[in-house]
């Protein structure tokens, strides 16, 4: 009981700053209108007849999965944060669980990411991306495994960096590429060699293929755009997020301790 | 008296270090204890605190919290202390009020609740009632990010007390603060002593404050270097003496020959008393002396010998 209060507080800190920081508010609503509405729109024109699905669509639920992955991940440098300011040294001083501490980051910094899909979803409906809505509503719950995961793998890089410098430099660097990688612009089922190994590798690759999986099943796009079964995916989601959060948190809390 | 904190042969060597931090201390603090950890900088202060508080992993040795091994039953420490660090640690995004709140329920005081309103009534009067006596009731639901370095203290203060801790750890807590405020603070924390038998261990530069300490333990370059009440600490370390003069020099120091008493000449002759009595002495002196002082050691003066002495070491 304890440690479920502990996590919504920690969780609940994380949101109270992300409605208290305006220009990183209004960052999560030019992101979406330059993935989507640049993007999108420009793949949809050139090459939507050939593909032989509607690419707004596709980037449409490829960005919100994306989002999710992506804005949990990056939330977790916070905690990197906090130790610079020396306020990590009051969460760890708390008799809780390690895990309690890690968790109810990758839960706030999921909701976090929850707040910045508003204006994925709004931004999308204003520019009239084609969705089928009962199947929208479907992603809010399949999303939360995503965020999750994403949230570990914030974890798990965090873990290896000491410093704040360190990880605004190796975050976008581990981040960036796999939004081509998992392939939330472009279909990514025929790839030469090395770039089919790096996208296979890239763990937002199960993110985005769960969430299209779920969006698109059943529809006659589901064989040209989904790699996997949906239930695959998610399975990997989970050993992923299980493993990312056993190994991050192992590290993180060694390093925090063992100076 | 039981011991509610027991340190062994405790060693620290920070990585790539070729020094020890902490330098084979052993020590035991007894219940309802104010126990004064003093030194120069770089002793081992804050490290020390930092491992008996869970936060940072010794080289070796044993430490027992409240019963609980560190190592063995980190949470079962954590539940039992409080702790006020060197380096205030407060979020700047939050108001004061919700820096107490996260930490309140992280201690699992109360459960969790997204507004103060909505908080029970006995946390919202004890956060009311601590914030009064440290006189920071008026900004308790501002933004932090304003705050000057004492009221960053405070604040710090009456979250450390929420919990009402056991075993509070206090490295430093009253630098920052004005006269008034650190009277408070004190008042606060001896009444708080007394009525829940609160063991303080106290590190501090304010000597009058571990003047109050029922014991002293002076630390340098990671050993103990002395150890015991106040009283105890000042007779073992630096000796009462006399500062005597007269007119007729030569004649002061016959007789002070002749009495066999040991003494220095400088401005002023220092005559060590060495337990003998100050009447005694004065009665058998005829010379007419024209300077009479005793000088009785502080505290301050048994620390900063002690500090001269190990830096000539």
């Amino acid at each position: 009981m304890k440690n479920i209060n502990a996590i919504l507080t920690i969780a609940f800190r994380d949101v109270l700053k992300f409605l208290r920081d305006r220009p990183r508010i209004l960052a999560t609503f030019i992101f979406p209108i330059i993935f989507i509405g640049v993007l999108g729109g420009s793949f949809q024109s050139n090459l939507g007849k050939v593909a032989g699905f509607n690419f707004l669509t596709f980037v449409f639920v490829g960005v919100i999965a994306q989002t999710l992955f992506q804005s949990a991940a990056s939330g977790i440098i916070s905690l990197i944060e906090d130790r610079e300011n020396d306020f990590s040294q009051e969460i760890f001083i708390a008799p809780i669980s390690r895990y309690s501490i890690i968790i109810g980051k990758i839960f706030g910094e999921s909701l976090v990411a929850y707040l910045q899909i508003i204006g994925v979803i709004a931004f999308g409906l204003i520019i009239g991306v084609p969705i089928i809505l009962p199947r929208l509503l479907l992603l809010i719950p399949v999303g939360v495994i995503v965020a999750l995961s994403g949230g570990s793998f914030g974890v798990l890089i965090m873990s290896q960096l000491n410093t704040q410098r360190a990880a605004n430099q190796v975050f976008p660097f581990v981040l960036l590429p796999q939004f081509f990688l998992a392939g939330v612009f472009t279909p990514i089922k025929i790839l030469p060699i090395y770039l089919l190994i790096l996208s296979r590798i890239s763990p937002m690759t199960y993110g985005v293929d769960f969430a299209r999986g779920i969006y698109y099943w059943g529809t006659p796009e589901y064989q040209k755009i989904v790699l996997y079964n949906p239930l695959v995916d998610l399975t990997i989601l989970i050993v992923m997020f299980v493993s990312f959060i056993g190994i991050g948190t192992y590290f993180f809390v060694r390093n925090e301790r063992n100076k | 008296m039981k011991p509610v904190i027991q340190v062994n042969h405790l060693i620290k060597r920070y990585k790539k270090e070729t020094r020890n931090a902490v330098n084979d201390l052993s020590f035991e603090v007894f219940e309802g204890e104010l126990f004064a950890f003093l030194g120069p900088n770089g002793a081992g202060k804050t490290t020390t605190i930092s491992i008996l508080t869970t936060t940072l992993i010794k080289t070796s040795g044993e430490v027992k919290i409240a019963g609980f091994d560190i190592e063995r039953d980190p949470t079962k420490v954590r539940d039992n202390i409080g702790v006020i660090f060197q380096k205030p640690s407060l979020d700047q995004n939050l108001t004061a009020e919700e820096n107490i709140r996260f930490h309140a329920i992280l201690y699992g005081l109360y459960r969790f609740n997204p507004t103060f309103s909505l908080m029970p009534e006995s946390y919202r009067r004890r956060v009311l009632e601590l914030s009064t006596i440290l006189g920071i009731e008026n900004e308790i639901f501002k933004p932090i990010r304003n705050f000057s370095g004492g009221m960053k203290r405070k604040l710090e203060i009456v979250r450390s007390l929420m919990q009402k801790p056991k075993i509070l750890f206090l490295d430093e807590p009253t630098s920052g603060l004005d006269p008034l405020s650190r009277k408070n603070l004190w008042d606060y924390l001896q009444k708080v002593r007394q009525e829940e038998k609160t063991t303080i261990f106290l590190t501090t530069h304010y000597l009058e404050e571990a003047e109050n300490a029922d014991r002293v333990c002076i630390v340098d370059k990671g050993r103990i270097v002395v150890i015991g009440t106040p009283k105890n600490v000042k007779e073992e370390l630096i000796d009462e003496y006399l500062l005597i003069n007269s007119k007729k020099r030569d004649l002061l120091r016959h007789e002070l020959n002749d009495l066999n008493v040991k003494f220095e000449e400088g401005e002023y002759f220092k005559v060590y008393l060495k337990g003998k009595s100050i009447q005694k002495i004065i009665n058998r002196l005829t010379v007419d002396l024209n300077v009479l002082q005793i000088h009785t050691p502080s505290l301050e003066d048994a620390y900063l010998e002690l500090i001269e002495m190990g830096e000539k070491r």
